[in-house]
């Protein structure tokens, strides 16, 4: 009898350790960075929660995701991706930008 | 390259003032100068070498390599300034009185020249690996627009190395008796701003929590990028918006490598009074 409650316990555990990629709890918002430009440049992200945030670099140079007001400093490869975790964030409008091209690649997230 | 330059200006900033300040900080310890050029030199070869595989580092982890890395050279450079400031404390009066009686850089302290070596060489490290892989992306862009950049780099790179110059040019006319209470406070708080930025990549890679984000924002009196706001950065780590988390190992290392000197320097006052 308790070897059967113990592996019914152990098969639940496996189990829901398996899903759990699957359930996985932030949301998450892809950037394209192309001709050093974002796209989208700007990002509605739900407030009050982490948020997955990554940075596809389809520029053939290196970039720095940079933003003082979400704090947050990334180095993106060319023809790579950069995952930067941010807040939970108070709503509001977060700007970020390209470091090594500010002039063009610029953008803000809006938590809501 | 007025861009470049503001760029290269930054990275170069904390390094130099770093260098500027343990310079001064480590004035009556003799041989001292070479210590600190060979901990530049090795973290500027160490920055071309990291900038050369940053990909890959970049990659380990799931992805957080980046910032595992970041979060480990930081740790370390926080550990070494804080042996530093303990030395010193345990140290530092016998140096002090020493010095103004010989009136030159005679006293022994290669436990403090270590520290300081490996400090400046790691900071070098982070900020020249990533001033390395910006300008690398420079060498691969257009003819007159790479010359431009370049000339705008190298002037970034000289303005920085004058911050250095400057601060420890100013730090000299502090008497010496009083340097040492100077530019401990000033390594503490160098310490301190790195404690935070290593918790702030950690967030950043979702290893740590942020708490708050941000715990307060500061932006409208002294914002980030100004001229004020990038140097107490650089000095004191000052961010406008920081997490709560980071506030958090801030205040921690400031804390503990306080206590860790006071203490130093009350057992060896203890052990000059018995002997």
């Amino acid at each position: 009898m308790t070897m059967i409650v113990v592996s019914r316990t152990l098969l639940s555990l496996v189990l829901a350790a398996g899903c759990a990629p699957v359930l996985a709890d932030e949301p998450e918002f892809t950037l394209q960075l192309r001709e050093h430009r974002f796209t989208p440049s700007e990002v509605k992200v739900p407030a009050g929660t982490k948020v997955r945030l990554v940075i596809e670099n389809q520029d053939g140079t290196v970039e720095e995701f940079d933003s003082f007001a979400l704090n947050r400093e990334k180095l993106v490869f060319p023809n790579s991706k950069g995952v930067v975790f941010i807040g939970p964030l108070k709503p509001g409008r977060y700007e970020f930008m390209g470091e090594f091209n500010q002039s063009t690649a610029k953008g803000v997230v809006v938590a809501e | 390259m007025l861009a470049a330059a503001v760029i290269v200006f930054r990275e170069s900033l904390e390094a130099a003032l770093v260098i500027g300040i343990v310079a001064a900080a480590t004035r009556p310890i003799s041989g001292r100068g070479w210590w600190i050029a060979l901990g530049a030199l090795a973290g500027v070869v160490g920055s071309v070498g990291v900038a050369e595989v940053a990909r890959s580092i970049a990659q380990l982890a799931g992805g957080s390599g980046q910032e595992l890395f970041s979060a480990a050279v930081l740790a370390l450079a926080v550990a070494m300034l804080a042996w530093h400031n303990i030395w010193m404390a345990s140290h530092g009066r016998q140096m002090a009185a020493q010095a103004h009686a010989l009136g030159s850089s005679v006293v022994r302290g290669e436990a403090a020249l270590t520290a300081i070596a490996t400090a400046v060489a790691l900071t070098v490290l982070r900020e020249g690996s990533e001033t390395v892989l910006f300008l690398g992306g420079i060498a691969s862009s257009a003819g007159s627009t790479r010359f431009t950049l370049a000339a705008g780099g190298a002037l970034g790179l000289v303005a920085g190395a004058a911050a250095g110059v400057l601060i420890y040019a100013g730090l000299l006319r502090v008497p010496v008796r009083r340097l040492f209470v100077v530019t401990g406070w000033l390594i503490l708080l160098l310490a301190a701003g790195m404690a935070g930025q290593c918790a702030r990549v950690l967030i950043q890679a979702d290893l740590l929590p942020a708490l708050a984000s941000p715990l307060w924002d500061t932006s409208k009196w002294m914002p980030d990028n100004s001229v004020l706001g990038t140097l107490l950065r650089a000095l004191m780590g000052y961010q406008a918006q920081p997490s709560g988390t980071q506030v958090l190992f801030y205040l921690a290392a400031l804390v503990l490598i306080f206590l860790a000197m006071r203490r130093a320097q009350s057992r060896s006052a203890h052990s000059r009074s018995a002997a």
